[in-house]
């Protein structure tokens, strides 16, 4: 791979040196060397010029047109079935004859050079041969204009005047960006709440997501407490299998601990493909875990070369906060963000990151929410600590003053735990960490309850299904409030989207990257598109989008992921319905294992060596120091209390024990005097 | 007179104004008692003084001879200390002080008083109110042994050093009574105390039938603190669940919450991982005791008390990053108050890693001594700006013979150091010579703070007319090198040994009589006696209050939500409560299946089944009427 971007740079150096301008673009950084990223910037203005133009003049025109067209085709597009699904590919097929495509899409042209050739082979099931054309590659480290050449489902070149065979389909991109596909870390497609399964299931919720420009997901397993992880597993992978368009990847949730687990962790590492498993410090009495359990958690994963995710708020407080503001007679979805402040989230963050450094192991924050939680991170990132965090579509795009709204159906979509913060500015604090690298990924925790199933918690808020939607929406958002308004680069956009997350989860290189031998999950994103969010053109099945009436800049024109093109913009989605595979990952990621591995090498711990105490030594009565084995102190003893055991195994005395007169001084007889000048050099004073 | 209040000034220079230029010893503040004339005393230096300073030298010297010989002075009840400087928190200026009675009856120059009084000469000194120790543990036995020092030697060493006044801890046994410990205490340090006395109420295992005992002693018995802790698994240590509960009944009390805060199942899990690394010496204790957990806790802690809106006081605050959270959480607005102990501003934790073995356990307290050496600065700036409030001793001593009981295995050394007789000498010698702090700063946080934190105010923490007659001459210039050797302890080692401190007590007075005179002390077994304190401090309780009242949420007021409501098949809000959630131990044997409640639901025959997970969409989906039925649930 080093080879190749090598050659990448030989063929860009003659544009860079030509063109020599200065541009406000943010995102054209071109880092052809350490430190020559500015030459970049020029390209913009000089060579693209016509290229861009024509981008632009591609959105402009038919933005109306366009948009009509997607609800035309989500209006049929929700099929239930293989058959429908492949019915909807017939019709996209139909709409991209020459004709009507250049009506549609001038910034984008797909050509057939060798007639429908390439259509008969998709509908073989052989995925296509591509040439995008004409488009600017951005990877995290650096952006060129290169063409990608895409065979088998992989990338096989990238480069200037590519030699590829005849038959081949041509995208002609235009100017656009060509950006690794997105890869959304924190989505729950199956995820039960009180018995129901959230709306978007594995097929919908990847359609959504490859409508929106991501081209993998991991989804979260969450067996019960009392569930077997590997049967949750296998449940999970088989619903994937069959419905899910797009590559995908599970983490594993830990609902309950005990030495039994371990095994079955360790299949899951070593067999399964999964290197990631989310703990929760909340949900009292369901998944949530102690400190101590944590502790021996992340002792065990950290073995395994596993990243421990967490879900971090303070489960006790919040049991105690929501009894207490349903006692207050509030029951609508406002109590939740009133049962689940902020502080919460901060100081389970802190804690978790505390355990995480005692134990030496990495540690992922899933769904950062609130600004004190995120400057939490940042500080602890600071102090040198492996620490991940992961704001989602909703805490980046919206607050949390919704769940005041007077519309009880609204407010209850916006319900997640941990709450959207009611802080306005929350948003744009999360974007500046991200941009400058304290907030690493970006997540949906896409969990998508119907209105209806919202209502189950109509008169208990604690009983609103938690989950909001997103997974579609991610990307655009970033682009539109992190790189249009300058906060962010391309480059770095890539990376909080996709490169970023390929890392941390090892699936670095294959995909978060376009490079010649990585899969070919490809975007082609337009930053001067604009869209206005709304759950009528939405492919989630939900009726309520948290983000309705929001214009977002930015966003997919081509999407393809396995090398077939699945989204086109103006055709709607040509999805396969389980063509996804699920992408098993491996242990000790080096992106958060490397810094790990040295430091438990350097820390070893080291006592003294001193010589044996040879003073005197107070006569103890039997009492092992924690004296009362009660199975937990943590529990709240409502009962009498046992007295305390008198173990009459581990004293040669074994007829007195802790008395009810220990209390009382008996100094006279307790004191011993070390003896005068002491009688050893280890005991006298040095 | 006006002559007089000058003297004392120049008195330790021996006359050489000059050589005062260069040093970098803070200027007293001397405030005549007018709030803008503060500047006056700067005159003094240059002027007036040139001719008197000479004179002093007698003065100073000479109290400590004059002294002795009126030893049965002490038996009497009047007393006036004549030419020193009063420092106050709030201000200093020079008078001289009448007691009487055990109260101090006047403060003014030219004093109106009776014939035969015993005087007392401070000239050279300042007089400042008697030292309050709020943390001290003379009572508290560990692994069944009692502390060396006990009331009494406790309450010797404290007025030796100055402290006229100490707030012990009460540790009832896990399970055992408040009240009984109470009595039990109160009992003992009657008959051993030698100063006044006060107590806290350490919480060991909470239920919530201690709340009947906690109002008893608050409203009849006069303890207006309880200590939580956070340490101590399967022993002492409350959830967070039992925190906030408690920290609800101790705000509705008016009581003050403590916390001894560091994670105790962290703690537990490094204890098990050093000794099988097969680490058993003391600085295993500070291995596994590290400055995070610490932090951890305090940080949690403030959440907890945020959220029950209820005073936060963290006892033992040992390390920089712990005390960074509490300046961080009072620059938020939180009422939180934090207490260095004597170990923590005068030395460090590298003497766990000592060769000499009694010398490292002797340093064994939790939280630990941070092995930063810069932390004892960071500390003392700390204080001097306001950060933190009071400083405490934490003194709980255990003789080598004892501390030896853990030769093998640190987690059994008896935690504890001493302080209590060296807490206003290292406070002077590194905050108040180094000019960090002013005479006034000093005396808050080693007096009138804690005083009115805990409700002692104005009868103690401070000098004025009809406050107790707890009074300190301190000398700030008499140098005294700490030892085991000269102590007033019990203890073979002292923690400081060696330590060159500046400042120190001339004459020490309690309840109005000397106790320290020259060198010597002179107290009484058991004429301590118990303050009772009262609740709602206003010093603390002034923003709580207000903040309660700020504090109700309100609901949304909303139509009834009208639209479709889903099915649910079993309305438990999820699988068998477990009792409590930081406590649960692990099932250790096979997962439990999730039970099925056939009382709650409506629909009993069907419980989570095991293909729930497959999505049954076509039946699920409740489409709303087209254009809303009505207008809560369209949307808007």
């Amino acid at each position: 791979m080093s080879d190749c971007r090598r050659q990448w740079n030989r063929e860009n150096e003659l544009p860079v040196y030509l063109a020599g301008t200065i541009t406000t673009g943010p995102n054209q950084r071109k880092s052809y060397g350490m430190f020559s990223s500015v030459d970049g910037a020029c390209d913009s203005k000089t060579v693209d010029c016509d290229n861009f133009s024509a981008g632009r003049r591609g959105t402009r025109t038919p933005r109306s047109d366009s948009r009509d067209r997607l609800l035309d085709h989500t209006d049929g597009d929700v099929p239930e079935t293989a058959s429908e699904a492949s019915e909807v590919r017939a019709v996209g097929s139909q709409v991209s004859s020459p004709g009507e495509r250049e009506d549609v899409r001038p910034g984008v042209e797909i050509e057939y050079p060798a007639g429908r050739q390439c259509h008969s082979g998709q509908k073989n099931g052989k995925s296509e041969r591509l040439l995008i054309k004409g488009g600017r590659v951005v990877n995290d480290d650096l952006s060129q204009y290169a063409d990608v050449y895409v065979e088998d489902g992989l990338i096989k070149q990238v480069g200037d005047n590519l030699e590829v065979p005849d038959d081949v389909r041509v995208l002609e991109v235009n100017g656009c960006l060509v950006i690794p596909g997105g890869i959304d870390v924190n989505t729950c497609l199956m995820k039960p709440h009180l018995g129901c399964s959230p709306v978007d299931d594995f097929y919908l919720g990847s359609r959504a997501a490859l409508a929106g420009g991501t081209t993998m997901i991991i989804d979260h397993v969450t067996p019960q407490p009392g569930d077997s992880l590997l049967e949750a597993f296998e449940l999970w992978q088989e619903s994937a299998d069959r419905k899910c368009c797009c590559d995908y990847s599970l983490h594993v949730d830990l609902p309950h601990w005990h030495p039994g687990v371990k095994d079955e962790l360790e299949v899951l590492v070593q067999e399964k493909g999964i290197n990631s498993f989310q703990v929760y410090m909340s949900y009292k009495d369901s998944f949530q875990m102690t400190d101590s359990q944590l502790y021996e958690v992340f002792s065990f994963l950290k073995e395994l070369g596993a990243v421990v995710m967490l879900h971090a708020e303070n489960g006790d407080l919040i049991a105690q906060e929501q009894r207490k503001v349903l006692s207050l007679g509030i029951t609508g979805p406002e109590g939740h963000p009133l049962s689940h402040p902020e502080e919460l989230e901060a100081e389970a963050v802190f804690r978790a990151i505390t355990i995480g450094n005692r134990v030496n192991c990495p540690v992922y924050i899933t769904k950062v929410m609130s600004k004190t939680a995120a400057d939490t991170i940042t500080q602890a990132r600071r102090r040198g600590s492996v620490v991940f965090g992961e704001p989602i579509t909703a805490s980046l795009a919206t607050d949390g003053s919704h769940y005041w709204s007077k519309n009880w159906a609204k407010a209850a979509a916006y319900v997640t735990s941990p709450p959207l913060s009611p802080d306005p500015t929350t948003p744009e604090h999360l974007h500046d960490l991200l941009a400058c690298g304290d907030l690493q990924v970006v997540g949906s925790a896409h969990c998508a309850y119907s209105t209806s199933q919202k209502a189950i918690g109509k008169d208990d808020f604690t009983l609103i299904p938690e989950g909001t939607n997103g997974i579609e929406e991610r990307m655009g958002f970033v682009w539109d409030k992190a790189v249009a308004t300058g906060k962010m680069d391309a480059n770095q956009f890539v990376a909080v989207t996709s490169t970023n997350t390929a890392k941390i989860f090892n699936l670095y290189p294959r995909k978060g990257r376009i490079a010649v031998g990585s899969d070919a999950d490809i975007v082609i994103w337009d930053p001067d598109r604009t869209k206005t969010i709304t759950s009528k053109l939405q492919q989630s099945a939900l009726e309520y989008n948290i983000f309705e009436g929001m214009v977002c800049r930015g966003g997919p024109v081509v999407v393809v992921t396995q090398g077939r093109v699945v989204y086109e913009e103006g055709e709607g989605l040509r999805v396969q319905q389980g063509s996804g595979r699920f992408i098993p990952r491996q242990a000790f990621p080096d992106y958060a294992y490397q810094r790990i591995t040295t430091r438990s090498k350097v820390k070893g711990k080291q006592g003294v060596s001193r010589g044996m105490y040879d003073g005197p030594v107070y006569d103890v009565l039997a009492t092992p120091k924690y004296i009362t084995p009660s199975p937990s102190a943590k529990t709240s003893p409502t009962s009498q209390q046992p007295p305390p055991i008198r173990n009459l195994h581990q004293s040669n005395f074994s007829l007195s024990g802790a008395q009810f007169d220990d209390n009382i001084p008996r100094r006279s007889g307790q004191r011993i005097v070390a003896p005068p000048g002491g009688r050893s050099n280890i005991t006298n004073l040095g | 007179m006006a002559e007089r209040k000058l003297l004392p000034r120049d008195s330790d220079d021996e006359g050489s104004l000059l050589s005062r230029l260069g040093t970098d010893s803070p200027k007293p503040r001397v405030k005549f008692g007018g709030m803008f004339c503060n500047v006056e005393g700067a005159y003094e230096n240059k002027t007036l003084n040139f001719e008197s300073s000479t004179s002093p030298t007698d003065g100073s010297t000479s109290p400590t001879d004059s002294s002795t010989s009126p030893t049965d002075g002490s038996t009497t009840d009047r007393l006036i200390i004549k030419g020193g400087k009063i420092v106050n928190d709030d201000q200093s200026f020079y008078a001289d002080i009448y007691v009487e009675d055990g109260t101090i009856k006047q403060i003014g120059e030219n004093l109106l008083v009776p014939g035969g009084v015993k005087t007392v000469d401070a000239y050279g000194h300042i007089v400042i109110p008697g030292g309050i120790d709020v943390n001290t543990s003379l009572q508290t036995s560990q692994l069944g042994m009692s502390p060396s020092d006990d009331f009494y030697h406790g309450t010797k060493a404290a007025l030796a050093g100055g402290t006229t006044m100490i707030i012990d801890h009460v540790v009832p046994e896990p399970g055992a009574s408040l009240l009984g410990a109470y009595d039990q205490w109160k009992d003992i340090a009657d008959r051993g105390s030698c100063c006044d006395y006060s107590l806290h109420m350490d919480i060991t295992r909470w239920h919530d039938g201690l709340f009947e005992e906690m109002e008893s002693l608050v409203k009849n018995k006069g303890v207006n603190s309880f200590l939580i802790f956070m340490a101590y698994k399967d022993k002492f240590q409350s959830s967070d669940s039992q925190m906030y509960e408690m920290f609800g009944i101790i705000r509705d009390l008016g009581a003050i919450a403590q916390v001894h805060a560091e994670n105790g199942d962290i703690i537990d899990e490094e204890q098990k991982r050093l000794l099988e690394l097969g680490i058993t010496g003391p600085e295993g204790h500070v291995l596994c005791h590290p400055e995070e957990v610490e932090t951890e806790a305090v940080y949690r802690a403030i959440t907890i008390a945020k959220q029950a809106n209820c005073p936060l006081y963290i006892t033992k605050v040992m390390s920089k990053s712990a005390a960074d959270v509490i300046a961080k959480a009072r620059k938020k607005g939180m009422v939180v108050y934090g207490e260095p102990i004597t170990a923590s501003l005068g030395t460090d934790g590298s003497h766990y890693w000592s060769k000499n073995w009694a010398k490292a356990a002797a340093f064994v307290m939790s939280p630990p001594l941070s092995p930063d050496p810069s932390t004892p600065d960071y500390l003392n700036s700390l204080l001097s700006c306001g950060d933190l409030q009071v400083t405490a001793s934490g003194h709980s001593t255990f003789s080598t013979a004892q501390k030896a009981v853990g030769k093998d295995n640190f987690t059994l050394i008896p935690e504890g150091t001493n302080g209590i007789e060296e807490r206003l000498a290292i406070v002077w010698e590194k905050a108040v010579a180094t000019g960090k702090m002013d005479e006034n700063e000093f005396v808050a946080v080693t007096s009138t703070n804690a005083a009115k934190l805990f409700n002692l105010y104005p009868r103690k923490g401070r000098i004025a007319v009809g406050s107790d007659a707890d009074i300190v001459i301190w000398n700030p210039k008499e140098t005294k090198t700490i030892s085991a050797a000269t102590h007033a302890l019990t203890v073979e080692i002292n923690i400081f040994e060696g330590m060159e401190v500046r400042g120190a007590p001339v004459v020490v007075i309690s309840q109005g009589k000397i106790v320290l005179e020259g060198g010597k002390l002179n107290v009484t077994e058991g004429s301590g006696r118990f303050v009772p304190r009262k609740a709602y401090p206003d010093f603390i309780y002034k923003r709580i209050k207000a903040r309660s009242k700020m504090a109700d949420a309100r609901g949304v007021p909303r139509g009834n939500y009208d639209g479709p409501v889903h099915d649910v098949i079993s309305m438990t809000k999820s699988v068998p409560a477990t009792p409590s959630s930081r406590g649960p131990q692990c099932p250790g044997k096979g997962p439990l299946g999730p039970t099925r409640n056939l009382h709650q639901s409506g629909f009993t025959l069907s419980g989570t089944q095991i293909d729930d997970h497959i999505p049954r969409r076509s039946a699920q989906r409740i489409v709303a009427p087209p254009g809303g039925r009505s207008n809560i649930t369209s949307l808007s």
